[in-house]
């Protein structure tokens, strides 16, 4: 079942803009849902993962009631587990790769799963389920609470490294915490899921250090055996057109934060008219979010077709669902007090072409979702490639002693379980480096 | 349309779907429920002598596989414990409101000949189409001597029979129990003390799970388990294997037999009636269930009767018993081989690690070469023994099927096979074999 905001609400699930939009499995849904895995033997789904958890023996775990250790194997390639099993797209990563499609069109519900193991084991573990080897004397800077620092962090303290994770915002989680919609990720989970990860020990974080402020690259190689940056993509492109700066006309990340750090209670006002452009996951998330806060109209606009947009098809079904109409094929001209004006376009060989016709959408609040990019202001030193900083197989950067990962290189997609890989592998890196 | 009508020992009923003795039929309230859904015959709860026994709080404990879909389900409930004449009045009216039904009443006594003759005069009142001795019990009664503690023993199973017979005109069915090392010797005891029909198998012995809180056995009565009677789709391979034993043994064939182990669906009874029973009992099935699924059971196997040809169950009772023989019996020189059909293949790779880690090495993996840049599968014939594991463990029906080679050699058998140091005679064999 495909639960949308219209889903009436119900005692466990009530109508809040700030609920999941997709609720946990019960014990007896996950139960059902456990018992159609077929434990493939070297199965599709782990190697679609880019964490490459063992996904088989984490679902019989939970087949066998065996919880902990369903958790415990998830965790121990993946720490974010709880976050990806409620963000991750699985529709393109394990799900995709289901056998079950094949004869069923019904993947196993890989994701749904994989949190209803790990919300247990944060609930109800006394202890971290991993412990630290011994101290190495080690001691390793890590830049950014994002995923992938986190994630370097953990595995660093795990090897008996002593990490300080310096982070710019007041609260750690990274994208976590500002950058995804409440409708996956309800409640203060991504600050439950910070303090779990956190409970292995031997990780410091410092808050309000932001890099280029108060916080040089030379000063933290100084300072530590070795740097790892977490640093994510902190920029966001702009539409340059005109208009662009009228009052009502922002990020989406921004409109996400704010929508994140408001409580349930008094959630930010939203417009009447809302238009969102951009075609990928953060403009899903921000239309969705606009429409459960109470927009009328929210409209999602794209200038090219839904084959193209960034988003997955289940999050396009996802927003239409919800009540967003999508609008492919408009590249927005300009913002005026009419609305948001676009040119209609059209694909010829692969080139968007504007077809001189124009359509404007009446909108009082548009919220901007065309990408991120590096804020290379702080990097100097670095080499940037492709708007990312250039790392080798080793996660090295071209500075010695200074590794990368997240958002900020390009290993994967920009998602949240692949900035955990790469934490976890440059964690793995730094070890090498510092055992040489 | 098929003809279900069935006899059994002169006993009519209008299809061969029984309850067995048990707790569905402990009273008039469920029976006239059950031949109300469709049920054509009954075996009436064990009645035993004055005053009724006690039974404990807590009765049944389950084998459930992972989707709590239950496969096995144990009990330690005692006979019937309502009054004898309760239970006889209820059994007249019955009768008498479905008299095309089948209604046969389950006993059990002291090895005493008038313990026995006297319960059965008292049934014999009440109209009822026969008696069914209930020598099986493996829990609770047979501490009192009574139920299993008789069936295990030849020569007491033929007693019991022959007081029986020698009390009533009514057919006697004898129903067996699985708790002993060879069927045949109860079944031929049954035989020899005149036993009209024999049905088995009365449930097998059994702790059917450990409460790990409770650390006790379950279902626990007061922190307290004991062995109780295991039954349902879990035991029917068992029942089978013995109703087959009992069909195809020269001193039994012919007896006839009502078929009791894991009845769950129409091809479950067609599976007793091909191997020689004549109807089947049906217990854990509708108490899982309950009595509604006797239609699809009757349904389904009517259904499958005019597919097949059979007009009545006559034609097909047995029709499996001259297939069934024993080891040294089969072909040495039958092969076969597993083939998998890449178009059906879902790539889960479980017949592969089967095969790789617990078999013969024998399904090859080819990376990105199957449909749609799956794996492709393929089974090295030269390495395959037939055993067909990967067919059992493909999810997918008809993926992997066995194929026979031809190989163009003789029926041999092991007693006759070159290959055997202990064979009697020599015999010839084609060059091809050696």
């Amino acid at each position: 079942m495909t639960l949308t905001a219209d889903t009436p609400p119900t005692a466990d699930r009530p109508a809040s803009p700030y609920a999941d939009l997709t609720p946990p499995l019960t014990a007896v849904q996950a139960l059902a849902e456990a018992n159609r895995c077929l434990f493939c033997y070297d199965a599709a789904c782990v190697r679609a993962c880019p964490t490459g958890i063992d996904i088989p023996a984490f679902i019989r775990s939970i087949a066998t009631g065996n919880l902990k250790g369903a958790a415990r194997t998830i965790l121990s390639e993946n720490i974010m587990g709880g976050t990806c099993g409620r963000v991750c797209p699985t529709e393109t990563l394990c799900e995709q790769a289901c056998v079950r499609n094949t004869a069923e069109e019904r993947p196993v519900a890989i994701g749904r799963l994989q949190r209803h193991a790990t919300d247990r084991l944060l609930a109800t573990a006394a202890a971290h389920p991993f412990a630290r080897a011994d101290s190495t004397g080690k001691r390793v800077a890590v830049v950014g609470a994002g995923p992938a620092g986190l994630s370097c962090a953990h595995r660093l303290a795990m090897m008996g490294h002593a990490v300080t994770v310096f982070e710019a915002k007041p609260k750690a989680g990274g994208l976590n915490e500002y950058g995804l919609a409440p409708y996956k990720m309800a409640d203060d989970f991504a600050q439950r899921e910070v303090a779990f990860i956190l409970g292995i020990g031997g990780i410091t974080v410092e808050h309000g250090r932001r890099l280029g402020a108060d916080l040089s690259l030379e000063e933290l190689c100084a300072g530590h055996d070795a740097v790892f940056l977490g640093v994510g993509l902190g920029g966001n492109n702009r539409l340059n057109i005109p208009g662009e700066e009228r009052a009502g006309v922002e990020d989406a990340t921004a409109f996400i934060e704010r929508v994140r750090q408001a409580t349930p209670e008094a959630p930010p006002a939203v417009g009447r008219r809302v238009v969102v452009i951009g075609g990928g996951n953060t403009a899903v998330d921000a239309a969705i979010q606009a429409k459960r806060l109470g927009a009328e109209e929210v409209t999602l606009a794209y200038r090219r077709g839904r084959a193209q947009m960034g988003a997955t098809a289940w999050e396009q079904e996802l927003a239409q669902t919800n009540g967003v109409t999508l609008r492919t094929f408009a590249a927005p001209v300009a913002i005026g007090d009419e609305g948001v004006t676009f040119e209609r376009t059209r694909l010829e060989e692969g080139r968007l072409v504007g077809t001189g016709e124009t359509l404007t959408i009446a909108a009082d609040q548009v919220l901007k979702a065309v990408g991120q990019m590096l804020a290379r202001k702080s990097l100097a030193g670095l080499e940037i490639a492709g708007g990312k900083i250039a790392v080798d197989a080793e996660y090295r950067t071209a500075l010695a002693g200074v590794f990368a990962g997240g958002d900020c290189v390009a290993t994967g997609e920009d998602l949240t379980v692949q900035s955990v890989q790469d934490g976890k592998l440059a964690a793995l890196a730094i070890h090498r480096h510092l055992s040489a | 349309m098929a003809d279900l009508r069935s006899t059994l020992a002169g006993i009519r009923s209008p299809n061969p779907f029984w309850l067995a003795s048990a707790p569905p039929t402990d009273k008039l309230t469920n029976v006239v429920r059950a031949f109300k859904a469709g049920w054509g015959g009954v075996v009436w709860k064990t009645l035993g002598e004055d005053p009724p026994v006690v039974n404990v709080s807590s009765r049944y404990g389950a084998h459930l596989d992972n989707e709590r879909r239950l496969i096995g389900l144990n009990n330690i409930e005692l006979i019937s414990d309502r009054p004898l004449e309760v239970n006889l009045q209820e059994i007249v009216q019955v009768k008498r409101d479905w008299p095309d039904r089948a209604l046969v009443v389950s006993l059990m006594a002291r090895i005493e000949e008038e313990a026995w003759a006297g319960l059965i005069r008292k049934v014999e009142a009440t109209g009822a189409d026969g008696i069914e001795l209930n020598l099986g019990c493996p829990h609770g009664m047979c501490e009192r001597g009574m139920g299993s503690a008789t069936g295990q023993v030849p020569e007491l199973v033929e007693q019991v029979t022959r007081w029986a017979k020698a009390a009533t005109r009514m057919p006697v069915i004898v129903k067996l129990t699985p708790n002993i090392t060879n069927i045949l010797w109860s079944a031929e005891a049954a035989k020899r003390g005149g036993a009209d029909a024999v049905s088995l198998i009365n449930t097998v012995n059994s702790i059917v799970a450990v409460d790990l809180d409770a650390m006790a056995p379950t279902p626990v009565v007061d922190g307290k388990g004991s062995h109780g009677g295991y039954c349902g789709p879990a035991v029917k391979p068992i029942a089978l294997n013995m109703v087959a034993e009992i069909a195809r043994n020269p001193e039994t064939r012919g007896l006839p037999i009502s078929g009791i182990g894991g009845v769950t669906t129409w091809r479950d009874a067609a599976e007793f009636l091909a191997l020689g029973a004549t109807n089947v009992q049906v217990c854990t099935a509708a108490m899982t269930f309950g009595f509604k699924i006797v239609e699809d059971m009757i349904d389904g196997l009517s259904n499958w009767m005019d597919e097949k040809g059979y007009e009545g169950l006559d034609q097909l009772s047995g029709r499996a018993v001259r297939n069934v023989v024993n080891w040294n019996d089969l072909n040495m020189n039958f092969s076969t081989k597993a083939v998998i059909d890449p178009a059906l293949c879902i790539d889960c790779g479980r017949c592969h690690i089967v095969c790789e880690d617990t078999s013969h090495q024998a399904i090859r993996i080819d990376p990105g070469a199957g449909r749609e840049g799956h794996r492709l599968f393929t089974v090295i014939d030269a390495e395959c023994v037939g055993c067909n594991l990967c067919s059992h463990v493909c999810p997918v029906p008809d993926c992997i099927t066995m194929r026979p080679e031809e190989n163009g050699l003789p029926y041999v058998t092991w007693p006759e096979d070159a290959r055997n140091p202990l064979r009697a005679s020599p015999s010839p064999v084609p060059a091809a074999a050696e």
